[in-house]
């Protein structure tokens, strides 16, 4: 409980107010071995907001969610979730011998939340597919099971290191309109890592840029998207300065 | 002819017990990647426990269960022992030797050195095929094909077994889908160390065992495992029959000398014949 100077906030002991963001990164530095992955690194994902965090390869996307996910422990600095995170990982990690209702059914966190009929509503497609093993789907089939295995953990946050990876441009599209949809539907608050950063500012609100384990921008996408070093660097803007 | 079948039915009894000792290695390999050389261990245990309590006036049943539950309990420490820490699968390994050798300690301390028996399965001998049987080699190996079908379907068809699956295809998204994977490692040493339990329950009656009969025991078991490569439970249940026959062939036919060498040259030759396929299917693919 911290007392705030400033009576203006919600009452004490409301953890779920407004102005408390749903996931606070506060001054977070993650190390392997010498080598500093994140220096510094302090964000925010509010309840209910779609959040993006893009930036090139190696600049430590994965490293965050695998931080957050408790995978990998920070040097310094402190992660706050107020609710239930949920993680899709990069390159999907399915397990490939399990067929796809059992890959959906082990990611619930509860015995009573173990049937994956909300996610067969939201992937119909995946309905037809659920006694295949997982390693015999498309990229795309996978992905889906991915994000419905994130799903049945019932979050409250939902990060997704790398939507687009492998995936047709329209599948994509689909995907990306479910997000929204459940977003918008079920308030769930998203923390998409995306290469493709014309997608990823189009389909959330704000976004963070991370270069090379440094937050090197933020603020609202449309903002983001008319700065000449982010045109550059991520959309392929051919702006003269 | 008879002798045959004498030889037939002890090989196949004794390759139910490396069968129960190679699922061991491969359930418990499977989730935690260790290569647990303390296996053997548990079949010792197995029968001595059931001695003691059979000579405190416990009845047979309830001694044989009880023996079972104490391996799979010895099984759980093991295991604490041997992933709770943050070890590398090497360490962890000769860890599991530490155990086996702590083991023959414990054992030769509390039992001795002698050979240890107690009576199995009361009842006539069985008539079959020309010869008499011990009814209590039927058991062992009606007992072992019940226990090994019914953890078939516990980790082909329950949630559990479903969890130790996906610890074993990807610990890194069991981890990440809530999946508590050092609990799901404990389970695999306690069910490797009541199969072992059940080994030894069933086997001390009919080849009275010592404090130091996991070694041979362990290399047979591991080498049943080695066939199914540490993982597949199907192959490594025809590796234990295919050494238990051998052995007992070798054994019957040519010299109890040479059994365990002949069956681990059978291990040689297989491995060869397999990974000889195993590049076969790579160039398909
Ligand atoms: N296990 C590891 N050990 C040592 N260094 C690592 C490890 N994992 C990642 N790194 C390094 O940390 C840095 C950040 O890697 P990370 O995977 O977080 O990047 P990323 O932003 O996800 O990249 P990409 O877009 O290619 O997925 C890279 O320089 C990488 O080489
Ligand atoms: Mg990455």
């Amino acid at each position: 409980m911290v007392l705030s100077p400033a009576a203006s906030g919600p009452p004490a002991g409301d953890g779920t107010g407004e102005h408390t963001p749903l996931l606070s990164v506060d001054r977070l530095v993650v190390r392997y071995g010498a080598a500093v992955a994140l220096d510094d690194v302090s964000l925010e994902v509010g309840r209910g907001e779609m959040v993006a965090l893009i930036g090139a390869n190696g600049a430590g996307k994965t490293t965050l969610l695998n931080t957050l996910s408790g995978i990998i422990t920070a040097s310094s600095g402190a992660i706050s979730c107020r609710g239930r995170l949920a993680h899709v990982p990069e390159g999907r990690e399915l397990f490939p011998d399990l067929c796809v209702d059992d890959n959906l059914r082990l990611g619930a966190w509860k015995a009573a939340s173990r049937d994956p009929a909300d996610v067969y509503e939201l992937f119909p497609k995946l309905r037809d597919l659920a006694r295949r093993r997982a390693g015999y789907l498309s990229g795309g089939e996978q992905q889906m099971v991915a994000i419905g295995r994130a799903l049945m953990a019932k979050p409250d946050l939902l990060a997704i290191d790398e939507l687009s990876q492998g995936l047709a441009p329209n599948v994509v599209q689909e995907i990306g309109r479910y997000l929204v949809r459940l977003n918008a539907d079920a308030g769930l608050s998203v923390l998409l890592v995306e290469q493709n950063a014309r997608l990823a500012l189009e389909l959330c609100s704000r976004a963070y840029v991370l270069e090379t384990g440094r937050i090197a921008a933020e603020g609202p996408s449309s903002h983001l998207k008319e700065q000449p070093a982010v045109q550059r660097a991520y959309l392929g803007g051919h702006v003269a300065t | 002819m008879s002798a045959l079948v004498q030889y037939l039915i002890t090989g196949i009894s004794q390759g139910f017990l490396l069968a129960l000792l190679a699922t061991g290695f491969v359930v418990i390999y499977r989730v935690t990647k260790v290569v647990n050389f303390a296996q053997g261990a548990f079949v010792v245990f197995g029968g001595f426990i059931t001695y003691s309590l059979l000579g405190a006036g416990v009845p047979q049943g309830v001694s044989e269960v009880l023996a079972v539950l104490a391996s799979a309990a010895i099984g759980l420490v093991f295991g604490a022992v041997t992933i709770l820490g943050k070890m590398t699968p090497t360490a962890s390994l000769i860890t599991t030797i530490g155990l086996a050798i702590l083991s023959e300690a414990v054992a030769m301390l509390v039992w001795g050195t002698v050979p240890l028996t107690f009576s199995g399965l009361s009842g006539h001998d069985l008539h079959i095929a020309g010869i008499f049987v011990q009814p209590q080699y039927l058991l062992l190996i009606g007992a072992s094909i019940v226990v090994l079908l019914v953890l078939w379907l516990v980790l082909e068809r329950t949630y559990v077994g479903k969890g130790m699956t996906a610890c074993a295809s990807n610990p890194y998204a069991a981890r990440l889908s809530g999946i508590n994977v050092k609990a799901m490692g404990l389970l695999s040493f306690a069910i490797g160390g009541a199969l072992g339990g059940v080994g030894g329950v069933l086997i001390t009656p009919l080849f009275p065992i010592t404090y130091d009969s996991d070694v041979n025991l362990a290399i047979l078991g591991f080498a049943a495992a080695i066939v199914g490569w540490l993982t597949n439970p199907g192959l490594a249940l025809a590796g234990g029959l295919a050494f238990g026959v051998s052995e007992e062939l070798v054994a019957g036919y040519w010299s109890d000398a040479n059994q365990t060498a002949v069956a681990l040259a059978l291990m040689i030759v297989l491995l060869l014949w397999q990974s000889h396929r195993r590049q076969q299917v790579e160039k398909l693919v």
